[in-house]
């Protein structure tokens, strides 16, 4: 028996016991399956990125032709990233799970699905047939769509999973597309047709090509203008699915713009241009969306924007270094790349973790409503921090040196671009450290007002400390995220062969310019490390002066008010006014407002929505006008049942008459032949 | 190595320096120039008070702040002799490490629970992350123009083979300059000595810091006013030896004291509202960095 057959078996007898099983064996047995799927699939990962690619050739249907599963290096990263993110996920969920266990049969659904999105996207790394590439995809889909819409009771819920099929089908659709004209021209189901199919095309087609391809999987993985779904999926799903789908499911979008990068390396210049663009776009856009929102988790949602958009850049840059003929930037930009995807999965699982746990103990993801919570939750609120710390790109955490890795190719590519390089990487520099800075605003803004200051609303009850074993994976994060601070250079290594993957054998010299390049990330380490050391240095000469000092607690300074209260603190959204205004002329808001007028005011309010102006302008306004043009047949749909049976009979009468219309045809032909 | 210790030298007197002058060009006599620093030394002997409201992020903030400015330090060079870290793209890690410091700064605000630190803190969250922008295009725009991506190198080979390089040094002096007045609240962003806190920026968010705290605080305050004027005096060294970068260095730094003590003393401070916008302009000043750099290498052609 071959190792996927026995593999595929074990999972298949685990999925079907699921609902049989009480709550406790259910997690038991999740947890197990999850820990073989894990550990089955690691080692053939762990392998490749050493060096031996595995791959196997299933036999498959007369429709597929043979179904070759390859693990290989760029493969073999991905894997990794899934298998650690669906084990943190499913440990944080089973204790997650447990507020909800009289659900009995929505659990084992549940479950059910958690796991099948598991094999869907690892199948989704591995296989490379068209048609059954297209079959686990949509696995994944559904099965993802099934664990977002866990409180189906809601009806937002339901609304953003519908709105998360819906669009994730396009991508399906436009996906669909391409593999069908590729498997046209090339007559083959097999992924190295797409190569054949780049290379004898013409530049342009082979360019469409991948257009095709890149709008499909960026409808997956988030890039602006195809993002739309994602700020209403991830709040509705519960916390370990949010974490999951934004740390790993949309970063499949980037597997598939990579591998496919990889499979036409034709038209690298035009297609990097395009990336590189879109992706600034994307970054800024989403920090921008994300530091107004007052819902945690929708904040959370726009940040795996913004970070698809600084991976995107990564790989404009990676791209943009092959077509250029320079190497160190093609390496630096891809490591960037895959590096700030790892780093991402890591840093907003724990986010999102964190925001599960807050939403546990408090009942809301409103940012207004909280406040004072790291005395309540002192372990959360550090997780929280270090993760707010690491997305800000921060030393001495992990999305430092990603980012690092990204801005040293584009700065690589300015020093030796021609001029109209040099302004497209000025514009990604720009974009990039606009980005940067935003990103502290908003991460300020969302731990400030969450953790800090006094209690800004009065919970039902207490809110306390989350159990030990939902912060057990959340710790196992923030030591993978602090050990890829310091100790950058292993990591680094590690991308060397999917990296080889694109870039070839390069010449000895340029060779050697991107092990210098490289190694940047050690020193990088080791100023970390000198960092904390120095923190720590000199935390402990202030802890020594200060030892035999006075220390006493009081009131807040109050400039002289006397009688401060919770509610005179700064709210998130007045944290973030100033930007607000100034980033009106981009964004759009919703405001209501009834202010206070007359000598005996009434009730006054003041609500600010801020609005997704892609969404408002590229689905609503057209839906709108095709609702208005189809209104127009709603006569049909006359709520008579008379009416219906009369369609359904014309349709067989139709059906029935096609032949017909044929004879008809062909007797009219042979009329006018013989006339 | 001697550039960390020229710049905690220089930061004792740089903010004597500013006071003094202000206190000349408005007429007085003013204090000595060591006073700033005495008030200092006499802060780090005083008690605390802390607010009941505040966790430890708030004690901890200060300390953060501080070694991320020692850390930013030990990146610059100075003449031909390399800060204590020195690698491609090392501006990056220093834009970075200062910029983790800011982020402690503005939560510690935050953690106190008061209105007065909440808009202070948010003014600086906004204000200085509109400023990063300018400050990469600038280093970006003198490495396309050596070559080089680490400090040391672009310093070194900034004026090799052209004087109109010296042109570009007078251009990003400014923006340093203009940075320096923003990365630390000063005038024409911020009024350091208004008696009124809405109008505040910085001094508003350390409202509730006292003793030893604070003292680390305006002593890091210190240390970033050498900081920056360690950059600029860098854009016109090169690769000079040490007996003359030393004391021209020691001269710039009181230059840039003097000068900061004119700009505050002559200038008046932008409304709040119009500030951001302001700052940032200084991102275009660096484009014009930037294409002068591209007209001098010819590049405009290619």
């Amino acid at each position: 028996m071959n190792p996927i057959t026995l593999f595929l078996f074990v999972v298949l007898i685990a999925l079907v016991t699921i609902p049989f099983l009480g709550e406790k064996q259910k997690r038991a047995l999740l947890l197990f399956s999850e820990l073989f799927i894990v550990v089955f699939s690691s080692t053939y990962a762990i392998e490749a990125l050493i060096g031996t690619t595995t791959s196997y050739l299933l036999l498959g249907s007369i429709i597929t032709g043979t179904v070759p599963i390859v693990i290989d290096p760029l493969a073999a990263w991905f894997i990794l990233i899934i298998n650690f993110t669906f084990l943190t996920g499913a440990v944080y969920g089973a204790n997650y799970m447990k507020a909800y266990r009289e659900k009995k049969s929505q659990l084992s659904l549940h479950w059910v699905s958690f796991l099948l999105t598991h094999i869907g996207l690892l199948a989704v790394c591995m296989v490379q047939n068209m048609l059954v590439f297209l079959l686990v995809w949509e696995i994944m889909a559904i099965s993802s769509f099934v664990m977002v819409i866990f409180e189906s009771e809601k009806p937002k819920t339901i609304k953003a999973g519908i709105n998360y099929l819906i669009q994730s089908h396009i991508g399906i659709l436009v996906l669909t597309i391409a593999f069908a004209w590729v498997y046209v021209q090339t007559n083959s189901f097999s992924f190295n047709a797409i190569g054949t199919f780049a290379h004898t095309m013409p530049a342009p087609e082979s360019f469409g090509l991948m257009l095709l391809f890149f709008i499909g999987f960026a409808f997956k993985a988030g890039f602006v203008p195809f993002h739309t779904w994602l700020p209403y999926a991830h709040p509705a799903a519960p916390a370990h699915v949010s974490g999951i789908m934004s740390g790993v499911l949309i970063k499949i979008g980037i597997y598939g713009i990579l591998r496919m990068l990889f499979l036409m390396p034709t038209n690298y210049v035009a297609i990097g241009v395009v990336i590189l663009v879109i992706s600034v776009i994307t970054g800024v856009y989403g920090v921008m969306l994300a530091i107004v929102q007052h819902n945690l988790k929708t904040l959370l949602a726009y940040h795996s924007i913004e970070n698809i958009g600084i991976i995107g850049i990564g790989i404009g840059v990676g791209s943009l270094g092959m077509g250029l003929g320079n190497f160190p930037m093609a390496v630096i930009g891809f490591a960037g790349a895959l590096l700030h995807t790892l780093n991402h999965s890591l840093f907003k699982s724990l986010l999102f973790y964190g925001a599960g746990n807050v939403y546990q103990a408090t009942h809301s993801v409103n940012i207004e409503s909280f406040g004072g919570l790291i005395k309540r939750m002192p372990q959360t609120a550090f997780l929280f921090l270090i993760a707010s710390l690491a997305i800000s790109g921060l030393p001495p955490f992990n999305g430092f040196i990603s980012e690092f890795l990204i801005y040293s190719g584009l700065i690589n590519g300015w020093i030796h671009g021609t001029f109209i390089y040099v302004l497209l990487f000025v514009f990604a520099v720009f974009g990039l450290s606009l980005i940067g800075g935003l990103a502290i605003l908003c991460f300020t803004k969302a731990f400030g007002t969450i953790f800090l200051g006094s209690p800004r609303h009065t919970f039902d009850h207490e809110p306390h400390e989350s159990h030990r074993m939902a912060l057990i994976p959340m710790y196992a994060i923030v030591a993978l995220i602090i050990v890829i601070g310091i100790f950058p250079v292993y990591f680094v290594q590690a991308l060397w062969l999917p990296i080889q993957q694109f870039t070839g054998n390069m010449p000895s010299g340029d060779m050697l310019a991107v092990s210098a390049s490289l190694s940047v990330v050690q020193q990088i380490g080791f100023a970390s490390l000198v960092f904390i050391a120095l923190t720590g240095v000199v935390w402990l000469v202030r802890k020594q002066l200060t030892k035999k000092q006075v220390i006493t607690c009081g009131e807040t300074w109050g400039c002289g008010y006397v009688a401060p209260n919770p509610k005179i603190q700064y709210t998130a959204s007045s944290f973030v006014r100033t930007y607000r205004k100034l980033s009106e002329s981009v964004l759009q808001f919703h405001k209501h407002k009834k202010e206070i007028s007359g000598i005996f005011p009434d009730e006054a309010y003041h609500a600010i929505h801020p609005l997704d102006r892609v969404e408002t302008y590229l689905i609503g306004a057209p839906l709108k006008r095709m609702r208005y043009w189809l209104n127009r047949f709603s006569f049909l749909q006359n709520g008579s049942l008379q009416f219906y049976i009369l369609y359904g009979l014309v349709f067989i009468m139709i059906l029935v008459a096609i032949p017909f219309f044929g004879y008809l045809y062909h007797f009219m032909v042979h009329l006018l032949n013989t006339l | 190595m001697i550039s960390f210790i020229l710049m905690v030298v220089a930061s004792l007197f740089i903010s004597g320096i500013i006071v003094r002058t202000k206190s000349v060009t408005s007429g007085r006599k003013g204090p000595c120039i060591m006073q700033p620093m005495k008030d200092i030394v006499r802060l780090w002997k005083k008690g605390s008070v802390y607010s009941n409201t505040t966790s430890w992020v708030f004690r901890i903030a200060p300390t953060i702040y501080f070694s991320s400015i020692l850390m930013a330090m030990s990146m610059l060079p100075l003449g031909e002799s390399p800060g204590l870290f020195s690698f491609n793209g090392d501006f990056v890690f220093f834009a970075y490490v200062l910029a983790t410091g800011k982020f402690f700064n503005i939560i510690a605000a935050l953690d106190t629970g008061s209105s007065f630190e909440g808009m202070g803190a948010s003014r600086e969250a906004l204000f200085s992350m509109l400023a990063e922008p300018a400050f990469f295009i600038l280093m970006g725009s003198l490495g396309l123009l050596t070559g080089f991506t680490s400090f040391n190198s672009i310093f070194q080979a900034l004026h090799f083979g052209s004087y109109i390089t010296y042109a570009l040094g007078i251009i990003a002096t400014f923006i340093l300059l203009m940075l320096t007045m923003i990365e630390n609240s000063r005038m024409p962003i911020d009024d350091p000595k208004t008696h009124l806190e809405l109008t505040m920026i910085h001094e508003v968010m350390i409202l509730d810091n006292s003793g030893f705290d604070l003292g680390l605080i305006f002593q890091a305050t210190n240390l970033k006013f050498a900081l920056y004027g360690t950059l600029i005096v860098n854009m016109f060294l090169g690769n000079l030896p040490l007996y003359a970068t030393i004391p021209l260095f020691l001269a710039i730094q009181i230059l840039f004291g003097i000068s900061i003590g004119l700009i505050e003393s002559f200038m008046a401070r932008y409304r709040m509202s119009h500030n951001a916008q302001f700052i940032l302009i200084l991102s275009s000043l660096s484009i014009l960095v930037l294409f002068s750099v591209l007209m001098l290498l010819g590049k405009f052609n290619s």
